[in-house]
């Protein structure tokens, strides 16, 4: 077991940047997920720590070692990866023992190293068949198995669910947390999808454009978004953003909406005052916001989607500017066209400074 | 889902008499054009390959006479039998058995060599790519002609090379003759076994690769465990297309051996060819034409049975 930290790390493929200036610490037996969109840099710095790619500037280290110079199969690490890259003329049986083959592990714990991983995840059935008379969800266990054979310091995930259907997916997801918490070990996960960030990540680390935008644990980063990125990336639907005139009203500070003045919450009113800010981005999410009669904002409904459990209702506002609410389903369903009031609690409000983006909180203030 | 074919179905428009008519001109129209559209090929293929092997066939039912002019002799199956079993058959078989194993494994191990060089990503290694693949346009008898000068005995730098100025050229010794045309083919193989061998290793996926590395294992390892598995059906194909080719090499020889010394090259087409041209048996050469025949169709069965069946392994 063992921590990764990147130091100013920037990797470039020509003139094309992957990974810039990342600076990251994955600690000692942490699952930290690596999210971001496709393209985004995240396979890349994987791909770092397990040594496939060199970094361009920076320093890589495994527990204390720098590892920039060390060959992938000195750096105690497994990987799993999205197509699984199995040896496809290997039985499962030697594609589990093919890492212990290469460091002349001695066949008798061999044996008895292979046994586990396969009981591990139930492959016991399966030891003799090849990868291509295998499921897809049968694969991916062969892969982890092969991975965690040979107890790595280090796991590196690369969207390993994602070639799996839906429902094995939710299934294999709950399996990775179990044996992570099992083997007790450092988990590097990457993926585009959210969910698995939200429901695997001790913390998620979110990359966009080759650069580290947040870092914290899920619900940290759902609740408080350092940036526009990451308040429209995670969450689904998408927080929904507006950008807004800042109006004094007196001792209050409130934002101008299309047909209406919204009050900040004091402490956030007093910061964007004195950061002298004049335009912003206001962001509430979805579940915060509520249709009622007594709401100020004045909205036309467009499209209502049933989920089964709740109800996603899209409107516009009087700018043309596209709202998204959720609602339980005990709630009233509005008519498409009917045009309703929309109201928050101000402590839901999300601002950003409209210029650079970032996140305006009450609490850096204090 | 049924509810909204079901009405659909019956809705259709009862079928006018005339339809059914025109519907079976057009099948017929189909078919004729699909014979026209064969035919060309037809042509082509029963001029150039059915009549001439149904007649190679029979004329190697007759004896042919020693002098021409003479009325052909019905010999039927017998000279079938004296042919494949005369010494100059099996000697002739020997020899180019000999030279398919000279010549297809070391120009496989050779390319994919060359192959495996030229698959490092490394500045200018296109260069060395064209180098390497430039002998496949070069024609056999351009490159029998640059061995011929090479292995020439006065002038050769070979000879030259090797402290034997003078004495004779390979070529001319029985004991080397078929080692030398051996080697000249290979060398004017090898850019052919390249490019098979670049397109295989190519198909090799990299993440397999970077799985073995992270997996622990060196680069020879990664080459013993996934990279030659993995290019195992390309070995076959090559091993068979390669063994077709060798079994019906002809060009060079002509050029540097004439089948000669001592008939030690005289590989089977080349022997064909002398006994049609040379010895004006008809007879005979058809027999030898059919052997080479059962050899070449021996080799395309094990090829389709296996690599269609794939050698290869899905993903």
């Amino acid at each position: 077991m063992a921590s990764v930290t990147f130091e100013q790390v920037t990797k470039r493929f020509g003139e094309v940047v992957a990974v810039r200036d990342l600076t990251l610490e994955v600690r000692d037996r942490e699952f930290l997920v690596l999210l971001g969109p496709s393209g985004c840099g995240k396979s890349t710095a994987l791909r770092m720590i397990a040594g496939l790619d060199d970094p361009t500037v920076g320093t890589i280290r495994i527990g204390d070692d720098i590892v920039n110079d060390v060959d992938p199969r000195d750096r105690d690490v497994a990987m799993v990866f999205q197509t699984y890259a199995l040896y496809p003329h290997m039985t499962v049986r030697r594609n589990i023992e093919f890492p212990l083959k290469s460091r002349k592990v001695p066949a008798p714990e061999r044996t008895q190293l292979v046994a586990e991983a396969t009981e591990a995840l139930g492959l016991q059935e399966l030891l003799d068949r090849k990868p291509a008379q295998l499921s897809g969800g049968q694969r991916q266990r062969v892969a982890l198995a092969r991975a965690i054979v040979r107890r790595p310091q280090v796991f590196l995930m690369d969207e390993p669910l994602s070639n799996l259907d839906a429902k094995l997916r939710v299934q294999t997801r709950a399996e990775l947390i179990e044996m992570q918490e099992r083997l007790e070990t450092t988990v590097v996960y990457v993926t585009h999808d959210q969910i698995e960030a939200m429901t695997m990540g001790h913390r998620i680390a979110v990359i966009a454009d080759g650069a580290l935008q947040q870092l914290g644990p899920p619900q940290e980063v759902y609740e408080r978004p350092a940036n526009l990125f990451v308040a429209g990336f995670i969450g689904t639907p998408p927080m929904n953003t507006i950008e807004a005139r800042v109006v004094r009203e007196g001792d209050e500070i409130a934002v101008g909406l299309p047909g209406a003045r919204v009050p900040l919450p004091e402490a956030l009113g007093k910061v964007v005052a004195d950061r002298e800010l004049e335009r912003v981005v206001v962001g509430v999410r979805p579940e915060h916001l509520l249709i009622a009669a007594d709401g100020i904002v004045p909205a036309t409904v467009t499209v209502v989607e049933s989920l089964g459990h709740e109800r996603n209702v899209a409107c516009r506002l009087d700018d043309g500017t596209l709202i998204i609410t959720r609602q339980e389903m005990d709630e009233p369903r509005p008519a498409v066209g009917e045009t309703v009031r929309l109201t928050t609690q101000p402590e839901t409000l999300h601002v950003f400074d409209a210029r650079t983006g970032l996140r305006v909180d009450a609490v850096d203030a204090a | 889902m049924t509810a909204v074919a079901t009405p659909a179905r019956t809705d259709a428009p009862a079928r006018k008499p005339g339809v059914r008519r025109r519907r079976l001109r057009r099948s017929t129209r189909d078919m004729l054009l699909g014979y026209a559209l064969v035919l060309p090929a037809l042509v082509i293929f029963g001029t150039f390959v059915f009549y001439p092997f149904v007649k190679n066939f029979w004329l190697g039912l007759y004896r042919t006479p020693p002098f021409p002019g003479l009325p052909r002799h019905w010999a039927g199956l017998s000279q079938y039998r004296e042919v494949l079993t005369s010494s100059f058959f099996t000697n002739s078989l020997k020899v180019t058995i000999i030279f398919v194993l000279l010549t297809v494994p070391l120009g496989i191990v050779l390319g994919l060599g060359l192959a495996v060089l030229a698959h490092q990503q490394l500045r200018g290694i296109g260069f060395f790519r064209t180098v390497f693949s430039s002998t496949v346009v070069t024609s056999v008898a351009v490159a029998s002609l640059i061995s011929l000068t090479l292995l020439n005995p006065q002038i050769g730098l070979f000879n030259y090379w090797f402290g034997r100025t003078g004495s004779l050229s390979p070529l001319d010794d029985p004991k080397w003759a078929l080692v030398a045309v051996a080697g000249v083919t290979v060398w004017q193989n090898l850019g052919l076994s390249f490019i098979i061998m670049s397109a295989g290793l190519q198909a090799v996926p990299d993440t397999l690769l970077e799985a073995a590395r992270v997996d622990g294992a060196g680069a020879w390892s990664r080459f013993r465990n996934v990279t030659l598995p993995m290019l195992s059906p390309t070995l076959f194909f090559a091993t068979i297309v390669g063994s077709i080719l060798a079994f019906h090499s002809f060009g060079q020889i002509d050029i540097l051996t004439q089948g000669g010394p001592q008939d030690r090259t005289n590989v089977l087409v080349y022997a064909i060819y002398r006994t049609v041209f040379i010895e004006n048996n008809d007879g005979k050469a058809a027999v030898l034409a059919i052997a080479l025949f059962v050899i070449t169709l021996v080799l395309t069965l094990v090829q389709l049975r296996y690599l269609e069946r794939r050698v290869s392994y899905e993903r």
